[in-house]
């Protein structure tokens, strides 16, 4: 049998093949020449594929050998689809690959062994708390939410990796206190409550969860990071009427607040009713999801062709932010109802692969932490593409690996290196037959 | 702490599907409407990176022609300008589509052929577009503009065997060019005489005494009357309780059917239309094709009823108990448009058959092969043979020594009848009629708003004109 390795490298292969169709098919499409340059793009990537991985054989030797090519399956998908709609974005989406590489071994290296997490749990936490406040203070509105920082010229979205810090924290917390809330939970009204001296910290995230709906004005972040938490929360405790409390307290606070506060209503009037022509014509108003809409059903089961959407017209833009929001529009109006649904796949077979992780981890915060990073993961597919498709209300997270965004590509590949080292860990472990 | 971490994973797999659901709905359930929402000019936009057919005259003047733009996108260019506007429409990403451009749409970009293979769908590539030849004449058009000077109106010809419609004129016109910025367009939009407007099928008018062809043909076809029988014509008579009078209140004692038309006699219709009843006047409007959107080849949101209309423009149910004598001379509350008043012509100039107007004549794909020919569609017999060469002789009467007499000349042989409708700020001036009487050729409508001459002496004029210049006299 291969070794897990070596399986990565074939996993690889899938990689190389998509990136190639994919140029080839954006190039035949633009009846352009391929050009040296385009070329050097391609192979360019697939040389990053592969250091990553010579560096996962030399450091996590035993990590899960289908993670990096899925990652790189999806980050492969991105880049083509970003150099169709821009070749430029494109070029910087190489460069921010680069950057997030080599942030991903430096993750490798400093982490180590988990103990460094979890003994900095509330620095990690203070950290993310103050990464959300950041853009509220510094003032960067995008899409009528508070996401962005500016420095100079540089600008990020600390969302991206206060989702990390706050997995952290809460995984260290409850593999701490985990116990406690199980042996000291009280029942009332035949529902279990968790022990009141750990309720605090419980409603502080809500509390958080409740702040970035209005003050942040972020949805999809607020619904990612409660999730997130709920998820941990049961898996940590197997008590399922923790996470009902959790989720009605989260329901009813946005019902709260969407008939309150203006800006939370207007979203869910326009997730409601995209097609009206009042909200379509309104600044701010459905005017997104409705292309987005329009640019699926164009696509039909087949979809129309890659490299074929019609991004703008005599310099007007059709699908609103394509390269980040929409994405996944375009890649449905181009690959059709059957790409898509490939898409979903590929992101499942990733979730897949870090629950799996999380299952074989030995110990309680490698578990929590590989459940909350694989929640989080899944719950940003889910806000974003249920945005998109309206199954949900549309808030502007990135599709992770796939939309253009240097933030969102860093704080993913932090994720992946996250657990890969619980995944070497454990099956390291597993195969010495060492005991925590 | 397992078993809670594979429900983890089942609720996500149970969240993916409902992603996997909704995409589904947009992209297939839900594609087709979502396809045809107006707010969607995705499809008018993607269209834009294809050529699409030219749009010719029926002798190849080019009336629209597809241009290749910088960006590799194609541009439609109108080279006549505002001449064809109304019947053409125009075709812009940013605009959205109208006229002909858009209901044959499909064959221009070359959607309806789909022999396309998986590899083509992958890339994206349809069929091949087409050409199309219009019934349209230049030379008409062009004359028949020009004798509107302004005035707003329309001039609408159709050949009464075939249903082509060769002229197709609604003052005030438009540049179509003019509607690519955003700006030109609300200037159009805004503007006061409503150049947008087509005049000729989407815009409904008071018919006045043209409608007395409608009435004549009803009482002669349902035996009410012959040519010759005679009708009471005295001025002034009570109809529904108000005094009815003639123009300028000429007593004409009893008339013949035939005189009544030719002087156009309202007191003789009104008691016409009273013995005919609702239910006959009905049956031939129907028959002439009011109370349906005109059936010529033109988008269906842009084409009106003609029929009874209340207040609001709302369209009557059939017995809505009209005043018979005031809807018998084209009074009540009856509004139709040129392109129904042109029917009405020319159905008794084709024995009596209705047929359906064309614009469109034939389609040529990029080699010049026909691949598609607009045959003529008959619609119904209106009325018998007979009913029919009695009124063409009722109507040659009209303009050898009625009110139509300005459009008497020369070797014209015209047959028609004139109206005028009193409306706020002027008259409704009519007229519609057909040449030659013998071997009818063309039929015509023309109108004019709100003017101070009358049927008679500024609408017979154009008509003559028109028809001159398309028998080539």
């Amino acid at each position: 049998m291969l070794s897990a390795r070596n399986r990565e490298l074939f996993g690889l292969l899938p990689v190389a093949l998509t990136v190639a169709a994919g140029f080839a098919a954006v190039l035949i499409a633009a009846e352009a020449e391929v050009n040296d340059l385009t070329l050097t793009y391609g192979l360019a990537f697939l040389v990053l594929c592969l250091l990553g991985h010579i560096f996962i054989r030399l450091r996590l030797p035993n990590a899960d050998p289908y993670i990096f090519p899925l990652t790189a399956l999806l980050a492969g998908i991105g880049i083509v689809t970003v150099y169709r709609i821009d070749p430029e974005l494109a070029r910087e989406q190489a460069q921010w690959f680069v950057l997030a590489l080599v942030v991903f071994a430096a993750t490798v290296v400093v982490v180590r062994d988990l103990s460094v997490l979890e003994r900095y749990r509330y620095t990690i936490a203070a950290g993310a708390f103050v990464l959300l406040l950041l853009p509220r203070l510094t003032g960067g509105i995008v899409n009528g939410a508070y996401l962005q920082v500016n420095l100079g010229p540089l600008s990020f979205q600390p969302t991206e990796l206060a989702k990390l810090a706050v997995v952290v924290f809460v995984a260290a917390y409850l593999a701490e206190t985990r116990e406690i809330l199980v042996t000291q939970e009280r029942r009332f009204l035949g529902v279990s409550f968790p022990p009141p001296g750990y309720f605090g910290p419980m409603i502080a995230i809500w509390a958080v969860a409740m702040v970035m709906l209005v003050f942040i004005r972020d949805l999809g972040s607020a619904v990612m990071f409660f999730g997130g938490f709920l998820a941990l929360l049961y898996v940590a405790t197997g008590r399922l009427s923790y996470v009902v409390l959790g989720l009605g307290m989260f329901v009813l606070g946005f019902a709260f607040f969407s008939e309150t506060v203006g800006h939370v209503q207007s979203r869910v009037d326009i997730w409601q009713h995209p097609l009206d022509p009042a909200l379509y014509d309104m600044a701010g108003g459905s005017y997104q999801i409705a292309q987005g809409m329009f640019t699926m059903s164009d696509g039909g089961v087949l979809g129309s062709g890659f490299g074929q959407s019609l991004l703008s017209v005599g310099g007007t833009q059709i699908l609103p932010a394509a390269q980040t929001d929409s994405i996944y529009a375009l890649f449905t109006g181009e690959t059709g109802l059957v790409g898509a649904i490939g898409l979903l796949l590929i992101y499942l077979l990733f979730i897949q692969r870090g629950m799996k992780t999380a299952i074989i981890a030995r110990d309680a915060f490698s578990k929590l932490l590989a459940v909350g990073l694989t929640a989080v993961f899944a719950l940003q597919v889910f806000v974003i593409v249920g945005g998109v498709t309206t199954v949900i209300p549309l808030t502007g997270v990135t599709l992770p690996f796939v939309s253009y965004g240097g933030s969102s590509v860093v704080a993913n590949f932090i994720l992946v290196a996250l657990l890969l080292i619980i995944s070497n860990k454990a099956r390291s472990e597993e195969m010495t037959g060492g005991v925590v | 702490m397992n078993k809670p971490i594979r429900r983890v994973f089942y609720v996500v797999i149970a969240l993916f599907t409902l992603l996997a659901i909704y995409t589904a709905r947009w992209t297939v359930f839900e594609a087709q409407s979502l396809n045809q929402n107006a707010l969607n000019r995705l499809p008018a936009q993607k269209q834009q990176k294809q050529p699409r057919g030219a749009i010719y005259t029926a002798s190849g003047s080019a009336l629209a022609r597809s241009r290749r733009s910088a960006d590799g996108t194609f541009v439609r260019t109108y080279p006549l300008g505002s001449l064809f506007a109304h019947p053409v429409g125009y075709s812009y990403a940013v605009r959205g589509q109208n006229g002909l451009e858009k209901y044959y749409n499909d064959r221009l970009t070359g959607e309806v052929e789909s022999f396309t293979s998986i590899l083509d769908s992958l890339l994206g590539r349809g069929g091949e577009e087409q050409s199309m030849v219009t019934n349209l004449d230049r030379g008409a058009q062009s004359q028949a503009t020009n004798l509107m000077a302004g005035r707003s109106g329309a001039v609408v010809v159709i050949e009464p065997s075939t249903g082509r419609v060769p002229v197709y004129v609604s003052v005030p016109g438009y540049d179509p060019a003019a509607l690519r910025t955003d700006a030109g367009a609300n200037d159009l939009f805004n503007n006061r005489r409503s150049p947008l407007v087509d005049r000729v099928s989407d815009a409904t008018y008071p018919p006045g005494s043209t409608f007395k062809v409608v009435t004549a043909t009803a009482a002669l076809d349902s035996g009410l009357l012959t040519p010759e029988g005679s009708v009471d014509g005295s001025s002034p008579q009570t109809f529904s309780g108000q005094p009815l009078a003639n123009f300028g209140g000429t007593n004409y004692g009893r008339v013949t059917l035939s005189d009544a038309l030719q002087n156009s006699v309202n007191t003789a219709f009104g008691n016409i239309g009273v013995d005919l009843g609702e239910d006959t006047m009905l049956d031939y409007m129907e028959r002439y094709g009011f109370y349906k959107p005109p059936p010529i080849d033109l988008p269906a949101g842009g084409l009106l009823s003609s029929g009874l209309r209340d207040a609001q423009g709302d369209l009557l149910a059939a017995d809505s108990g009209a005043d018979l004598a005031r809807l018998a001379i084209g009074q009540e509350r009856l509004a139709v448009t040129p392109i129904q008043m042109a029917t009405v012509a020319a159905t008794v100039a084709n024995d009596g058959i209705r047929m359906e107007p064309r614009l469109a004549r034939l389609f040529r794909d990029r080699l010049g092969r026909v691949k598609k020919r607009i045959d003529p569609e008959r619609a119904e017999r209106v009325m018998t043979r007979k009913t029919a060469a009695e009124l063409n002789e009722m109507m040659r009467r009209v303009v050898e020594g009625g009110t139509g007499q300005a459009a008497n000349v020369g070797n014209l042989r015209m047959a028609g009848k004139t109206g005028t409708a009193e409306v706020p700020g002027g008259n409704q001036a009519w007229f519609i009629g057909f040449a030659p009487y013998d071997d009818p050729q063309y039929a015509i409508a023309v109108t004019i708003e709100k003017t101070d001459g009358f049927g008679g002496t500024v609408a017979a004029p154009i008509a003559r004109d028109v028809l001159q210049e398309l028998l080539g006299q």
